[in-house]
């Protein structure tokens, strides 16, 4: 039988419970809005970037446990970061919540923290909501202003 | 609560009520488990299982009549049309409508409202005009509308609801006026449980010289309906949530108005004779049936039918209303939990929502109890938006649910409350 607490750890409950750089973020200067219209999840991510380092990222919204925390955790994961890193970041990490990641793949960047939400790969339904936030961004980064769906 | 265990005749049900044990026995699937667990299937009002007569029906259908229909002189094809024919009579007597050919074969619910719009309510509909519908929709009967208002340059107006989940009758009243065309209410909410009063609606609708589409889908299962009793210019279902097969759904319409719309969708069946320069169309419900339909379906559904009223629809109400009053009082307790919709007169739907838990959550979590609900906006996100959710979990029950599954959905809950304590 799947194994619940393999979804819910500890760290993305207490980012559920308590999700970091959780703000509007004024002066940003690339923002999105995404919906996952499956199960009503909104989230708008903010973005300033120095050059193409992100300076600073923050976000709103709500949703499931699973696609707050993981907006949480991708803010706090990607401050001072390069927008190449973010992408290839984001390229790993769908590879690890699709279960398609090679673990003898050691190459940078590193996923980190990121690695709790290794769990969702047992779930596909969830994986939109894992990933949500993650398209918003990359929509920002992109600075296309539609809002993102992950239908 | 206690069943006689003497059969009458055949009847797989008892004198007093029904046997939910033995009902289980013809619905193989809820012998199935989940993530090695029991499943307690309560996500009846998304689709229904369906009974073995019904799994019966469409494989004797394709084993032993198979052939297209209306238009064969073989005996396999004369069978398939006696077959599907009777479905249609089967439909008439269930509705209690005056006659066969106001029933009209659909894919479903929503293809049925479409069917209405595009035709009826196409040819009446003129700029400044008003269509009425409710905030408790299901999309499919707010869609349709919104377009065809659009086309036409038409206004969309909406009922309110009151917190209970209501119907607000005296705003409805208010909303009634000459231009208005057509009324498009759903009889029993597929989030709310609410039923509403829809004989009441019709007759404030008829008033004002408006015709009224009813949403059937989520009150066939669990009522009595009839439609010359309510007097509705037209009543819409779905088979798949009567326990009957999915791709096949029912347009009730007035005689009257069938005879006086124009066709839907051009094609084979729906005419009477083509030719280049001039088509003349076939007589209802033919008109509005081009191509070829799912013959094994409409078979099916009549099984589907059959199976249900031999229940008695009296008794399988009765069962469900007890069943919804200890779900409720047993969900009521759960701490924290706060049902949507709680109007005097239900079916069995309980919505709701948990504090600090996200229904997706829940859903999840309960899955892996083996217990299987919906969670979302229901496919009626203005209804959503006026509860100000983005979801809401919700347990649909049928009559082979018993209270050992409602207990398994409350253990489940407490389950979600340990990992979100
Ligand atoms: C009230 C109501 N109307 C319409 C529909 C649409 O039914 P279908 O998808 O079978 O067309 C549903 C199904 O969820 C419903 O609950």
């Amino acid at each position: 039988m799947a194994d619940l607490s393999a979804l819910y750890q500890e760290v993305i409950l207490d980012h559920n419970r308590r999700p970091r750089n959780f703000a509007v973020l004024e002066d940003a200067d690339h923002q999105s809005e995404g919906f996952n219209a499956l199960c009503g999840d909104r989230v708008t991510v903010y973005l300033k970037l120095k050059g193409s380092v992100v300076d600073e990222i923050s976000f709103q919204g709500s949703g499931c446990a699973i696609s707050m925390a993981s907006a949480s955790i991708m803010t706090e994961s990607l401050k001072g970061r390069t927008v190449e890193e973010v992408k290839a970041l984001f390229e790993r990490f769908h590879q690890l919540v699709t279960g398609n990641l090679d673990s003898e793949d050691h190459s940078e960047p590193d996923l980190g923290k990121l690695v709790v939400f290794e769990g969702v790969s047992r779930y596909p339904v969830r994986v939109k909501c894992a990933t949500l936030t993650w398209h918003t961004l990359r929509a920002a980064l992109e600075k296309r202003n539609e809002v993102v769906s992950t239908e | 609560m206690s069943f006689s265990t003497t059969a009458r005749n055949h009847h797989p049900c008892v004198s007093e009520g029904l046997n939910p044990g033995r009902i289980r026995r013809d619905f193989p699937i809820l012998s199935r488990k989940v993530h090695g667990k029991p499943l307690a299937y309560l996500d009846n009002a998304a689709t229904s299982q369906k009974p073995q007569q019904v799994i019966d029906a469409v494989s004797r259908y394709y084993s032993r009549t198979n052939a297209n229909i209306q238009r064969g002189v073989h005996l396999l094809s004369v069978q398939a049309t006696d077959a599907y024919e009777a479905t249609r009579e089967r439909v008439r007597k269930f509705l209690n409508a005056t006659r066969a050919e106001e029933i009209v074969f659909v894919r479903s619910t929503t293809e049925a409202v479409n069917l209405v719009a595009q035709t009826a309510g196409r040819s009446i509909l003129g700029p400044g005009d008003e269509v009425i519908v409710s905030r408790m929709e299901h999309h499919s009967n707010i869609v349709p509308w919104q377009m065809l208002c659009q086309e036409k340059g038409a206004r969309l107006r909406v009922i309110p609801v009151s917190g209970r989940g209501e119907l607000l009758l005296d705003e409805y009243e208010k909303l009634l006026n000459p231009r208005t065309r057509i009324v498009a209410v759903t009889h029993v909410s597929n989030v709310l449980g609410t039923v509403n009063p829809v004989r009441k609606m019709v007759e404030m609708a008829h008033g004002h010289g408006a015709l009224v589409l009813l949403d059937g889908a989520q009150a066939v299962p669990h009522l009595e309906v009839d439609v010359q009793e309510l007097d509705c210019d037209f009543y819409c279902f779905s088979g798949h949530k009567i326990y009957g097969p999915t791709g096949i759904g029912i347009l009730y319409g007035k005689w009257n108005h069938l005879e006086s719309m124009p066709p839907y969708q051009g094609g084979g069946e729906m005419i009477r004779s083509v030719s280049f320069e001039k088509t003349t169309y076939n007589e209802p419900p033919h008109k509005f049936e081009g191509g070829t339909p799912n013959i094994a379906g409409g078979v099916a559904l009549a099984a589907a039918l059959d199976y249900l009223e031999n229940l008695g629809l009296d008794r399988v109400a009765a069962y469900e209303n007890e069943l919804l009053e200890y779900a409720t009082s047993r969900l009521s307790q759960v701490s924290g939990l706060r049902l949507i919709g709680t109007a005097p007169s239900k079916a069995a739907v309980l919505s709701f929502v948990l504090d600090e838990v996200h229904p997706h959550d829940m859903g999840t979590i309960l899955d892996l109890e083996g217990v299987a609900i919906r969670t979302g906006h229901h496919c009626a996100q203005p209804l959503m938006d006026y509860y100000g959710l983005p979801a809401t979990a919700r347990a649909s029950l049928a009559f082979y649910n018993t209270r050992e599954e409602i207990d398994a959905l409350c253990r489940g809950l407490e389950k979600v409350m340990e990992v979100f304590e």
